[in-house]
């Protein structure tokens, strides 16, 4: 039985565009999986794909061997969570209510309900705003307590391993919030779950993930080791824009930086330049 | 004076003093009148003591007695459905009444009765008609407010407005090509009235209206997993088509037998549901048992009202629960819109 959230062979199709085209893809328990490509590679819609919640055209996606399709939803909420790119929610729960939405799922008491929606909410630094209606934090904020509500969903280890799926987690976060959101992954990962991400972010993913899948126009342009992929050339081809790798003095990775032509603005002189030589190649 | 009013926003201190809200309405209804009764005759009446007054018990229990269950099931019904809806369709103004649903089911019954179908005739025929007419609507302004396969709130309430004017129009048309006898019950199909139905006619909606404000209370932490998004409620792990399917039948029960046994009455399942949001929060385990007390007692004491106010003339109870619901609905908007929860 293979151990993993896998899909083979994905083609979906919705009013007659292919918006995922032969996509296969493996989620391992234990790893970080980045998902790359531009806006409308069809990233958000793997990811709801893989989720259950598209059915694909053609091929399955398999969780521990067995089709989604096959699982009570109960039994799939305990062992994968989702978090969609976009909240909704406009009633006015706490946020740790908002959390122990989570839980649905589960069996427990309040008490242990109340116990998971702390930790979860502690574990991203959110126990300050418990009491808060949702409706009255920051955009940032509400993304923080999404993803708490998803944690908590497969906070504590079953005796099958747990996938999280995110979309974005980390578009309305201010720079600090952005690393703890991966960090926050990455210790999910360690404790044996697998963990996909949608990610906009390049230097995230080189730091943040193991593996790596690149999307474009809805097919697969590159799936590996995140250090064989990210190279320069990869890096152009997918985002279509010039690219440098920047390498910082102590530090073993590079920096992704993106050089669009026809605009460079130096201090004092704005000029266009051509794009600055390559400092490293992966 | 704060160590109360918190502990009044729990589940069961709240529906206990809801509980006894309703209680007092109820008696409140049985006493009051033209011909006012003091308890100890109600309670004869009601054959938990000795009649000092047997001809008084008899028409305390056939005149008063009907109206105030009919005031209990159909608050309760209409304020429950208000509550599904809402959590439903994520849209904290739908109302049975605002969204075109109570207005679809009046229509239906006015057709039948138009077309011949009395109570006499063919029993049971009117609150089917009328569950058909829900039906219809709610599955035509779902449709309607549609689009990317999400129902959008304003929408449906833009929806609703134009099924309200049509379905009035056609109550209207249908009263007018009827007898006389039809065209007298117009404004107790347009304004609902609770002194029409017998004990017969309640008999035969009572079951399935108290079963759907029962059972709807035990949707309540799939309702509350419905206001994060229909997909994300899927991802936490409810059957949502299912869930869906269910919440709708049980709702048009609700609303069909209450539109059947006492016409369109309308703001009963906004005002409560939303008075009990902005008092405990939305959690559906505190706010559907609370909103069904809380609807029973404010329908029952609304007729109280309706027909005391003005005696020996009778207020339609539809215009007393309007009267209140218009003034709520503008302050609703108000706040939504100031707390940034708007649609």
């Amino acid at each position: 039985m293979a151990v993993s959230l896998a899909a083979a062979g994905l083609i979906y199709t919705a009013n007659g565009r292919r918006l995922i085209d032969e996509v296969s893809l493996e989620l391992r328990p234990g790893e970080v999986h980045a998902l790359l490509g531009r806006n409308g590679a069809g990233k958000s819609t793997l990811l709801r794909v893989l989720a259950g919640e598209l059915a694909p055209q053609a091929g399955t996606v398999r969780l521990e061997g067995r089709p989604l399709a096959d699982y009570p939803p109960r039994e799939l909420a305990r062992r994968r969570a989702v978090l969609p790119q976009q909240e909704t929610l406009r009633f006015g729960f706490t946020a740790e209510q908002v959390v122990a939405l989570g839980l649905y799922a589960h069996a427990g008491g309040p008490q242990r309900q109340r116990r998971i929606a702390r930790e979860a909410l502690a574990a991203l630094g959110l126990l300050a705003l418990a009491e808060r209606k949702y409706p009255s934090l920051s955009a940032g904020e509400r993304q923080r307590v999404q993803l708490a509500r998803v944690l908590a969903q497969v906070w504590e280890d079953t005796d099958h391993p747990r996938y999280l799926l995110l979309d974005e987690p980390t578009a309305a976060l201010d720079l600090a919030h952005q690393h703890g959101c991966l960090l926050e992954a990455r210790r999910f990962a360690a404790s044996g779950a697998g963990v996909l991400v949608a990610l906009h972010d390049l230097n995230l993913a080189l730091r943040y993930a193991d593996r790596v899948t690149a999307l474009i126009d809805g097919h697969v342009l590159a799936q590996g080791a995140v250090r064989d992929l990210l190279d320069r050339a990869t890096l152009e081809a997918l985002y279509g824009v010039p690219i440098a790798l920047l390498h910082a003095p102590g530090e073993a990775l590079p920096y992704v930086a993106a050089r669009p032509r026809g605009f460079r603005r130096d201090a004092g002189t704005p000029a266009a330049a051509p794009a600055p030589p390559d400092h490293g190649n992966g | 004076m704060n160590a109360l009013a918190d502990r009044l926003r729990r589940p069961l201190p709240l529906c206990l003093l809801l509980g006894l809200l309703a209680l007092v309405a109820a008696l409140t209804g049985l006493r009051a009148g033209a011909l006012p009764v003091d308890l100890r005759d109600v309670f004869a009446s009601l054959g938990l003591a000795r009649a000092a007054d047997p001809a008084l018990a008899v028409a305390v229990r056939e005149l008063r007695l009907p109206r105030v269950v009919l005031g209990l099931l159909c608050g309760a019904a209409l304020a429950v459905s208000g509550a599904t809806l809402q959590g439903l369709f994520r849209n904290p103004l739908a109302d049975p009444g605002l969204i075109g649903v109570s207005a679809g089911a009046a229509l239906a019954a006015v057709v039948a009765i138009a077309l011949g179908v009395t109570h006499a005739a063919a029993p049971g025929l009117l609150p089917v008609a009328s569950f058909a007419g829900a039906a219809l609507t709610t599955w035509l302004v779902t449709r309607l407010s549609q689009s990317d396969g999400v129902v959008r709130p304003a929408q449906m309430l833009l929806v609703g407005l134009a099924v309200n004017a049509v379905t009035g129009a056609g109550i209207g048309l249908a009263a007018n090509l009827a007898s006389g006898e039809a065209l007298r019950t117009l404004t107790f199909w347009l304004y609902g009235s609770l002194g029409r139905a017998g004990w017969e006619e309640i008999a035969l909606a009572a079951g399935p209206m108290l079963f759907a404000v029962l059972w709807l209370p035990r949707r309540a932490r799939e309702l509350n997993a419905l206001l994060l998004g229909e997909a994300e409620a899927a991802h936490v792990g409810v059957n949502v088509e299912r869930l869906k399917r269910e919440l709708i039948l049980l709702t048009l029960l609700a609303v069909g037998g209450a539109v059947a046994l006492s016409g369109i009455i309308a703001f009963v399942g906004l005002i409560v549901p939303q008075s009990l949001r902005l008092w405990t929060g939305p959690d559906h385990r505190t706010l559907m048992p609370a909103s069904a007390l809380l609807g029973a007692a404010l329908l029952t004491a609304a007729d109280t009202a309706a027909r005391t106010v003005a005696a020996p003339l009778e207020l339609p109870v539809g215009v007393l629960t309007a009267l209140l619901g218009g003034p709520f609905f503008l302050f609703l908007l108000l706040r939504l819109r100031d707390r940034g929860e708007w649609l």
